[in-house]
């Protein structure tokens, strides 16, 4: 299976989905006008990386900003990832906040309380 | 008399303002507008927590008149479709800064966006909270992509209310503004 790779642009993220190591790692602004557009194909490639999970999925999320429509996209690559977990795969979401960031810290406790998968607040110093 | 948006204008960047825009908007003016903000803001020396604050506001606010400005024709500028929306940032006063902003909207509109704005101004801290992530993990997603959670966020990460006005325009528009402390 084909890993992503996309490098980030004034509005979206820096995105790597290893389907050999099981790192998938969001990291930047995710700020873009239409994020369905962007966030589609990651989520097709998460249905399809259900099929043959590695043991260990590890999910990094180091997000400066993210706007509400992408909010809505993360929440369906986490419940992809959900699905993952609930097949009795191991996956964790590290869910990175810059210290001081108390909006970034809330936004994880809202996914962490929608959402039955482990998950890590992560506080990064500046 | 007809609403007139540049005297509109005019009189809303009388305040002291850090940033304030009338054109039209854009991905390229967005993105254009956001540079512009964060640069000013660290000039400012602005701390982290408000400067996302105001970053994040001003992304959502952008981005709601990207996607929810109707286009009416102008009778006050020879008959041309009015596409100009209005954003305005104001210097921090009493350690808070405030965005405004302004566009027009179909009349059939209005009572809807009324009774989301007058509903989460009623909410409490928490109800305001819970009422996000019961949208957020709603499946429907509106065809504009915000899934109306836009407002509820504005609420939601300034705990502050939406003050608003409506102002008529003609017999099908209303220009419509939106002010919000941070």
């Amino acid at each position: 299976m084909e890993s992503i790779k996309i490098e980030r642009t004034r509005k979206t993220p820096d995105v790597v989905f290893n389907a050999e190591t099981g790192k998938i790692q969001i990291e930047g602004k995710s700020i873009p006008e239409n994020s369905i557009e962007f966030y589609k194909p990651l989520v097709d490639w998460l249905d399809e990386y259900s099929n043959n999970p590695v043991e260990n999925t590890e999910v990094n999320i180091k997000l400066e900003y993210f706007n509400t429509s992408s909010s809505k996209c993360i929440l369906d690559v986490f419940k992809k990832l959900e699905n993952i977990y609930k097949e009795d795969n191991n996956v964790i979401i590290n869910w990175y906040y810059e210290e001081d960031d108390e909006d970034m810290l809330e936004a994880g406790e809202d996914y962490q309380s929608i959402l039955k998968i482990p998950f890590k607040m992560i506080e990064m110093e500046e | 008399m007809s609403f007139d948006l540049s005297k509109w204008y005019n009189k809303h960047t009388e305040e002291k303002t850090l940033f304030s825009y009338l054109g039209e908007v854009t991905e390229e003016t967005i993105s254009n507008i956001l540079d512009k903000i964060e640069v000013l803001l660290s000039e400012e020396g602005e701390d982290t927590k408000l400067f996302k604050r105001v970053y994040y506001i001003s992304v959502e606010t952008l981005q709601n008149l990207f996607h929810h400005s109707d286009l009416p024709v102008s009778q006050n500028n020879g008959s041309v479709i009015e596409k100009n929306v209005v954003f305005i940032l104001s210097e921090k006063i009493s350690n808070r800064y405030h965005i405004t902003t302004g566009n027009f909207i179909k009349r059939s509109n209005i009572r809807v966006l009324k009774e989301r704005i007058d509903q989460l101004n009623f909410l409490s801290k928490d109800e305001v909270r819970i009422l996000y992530k019961l949208i957020l993990n709603n499946e429907e997603f509106s065809e504009k992509g915000g899934g109306g959670l836009g407002m509820i966020d504005l609420v939601k990460r300034t705990g502050n209310n939406l003050s608003y006005n409506f102002y008529n325009f003609d017999e099908e528009y209303i220009f419509f503004s939106l002010r919000i402390a941070i």
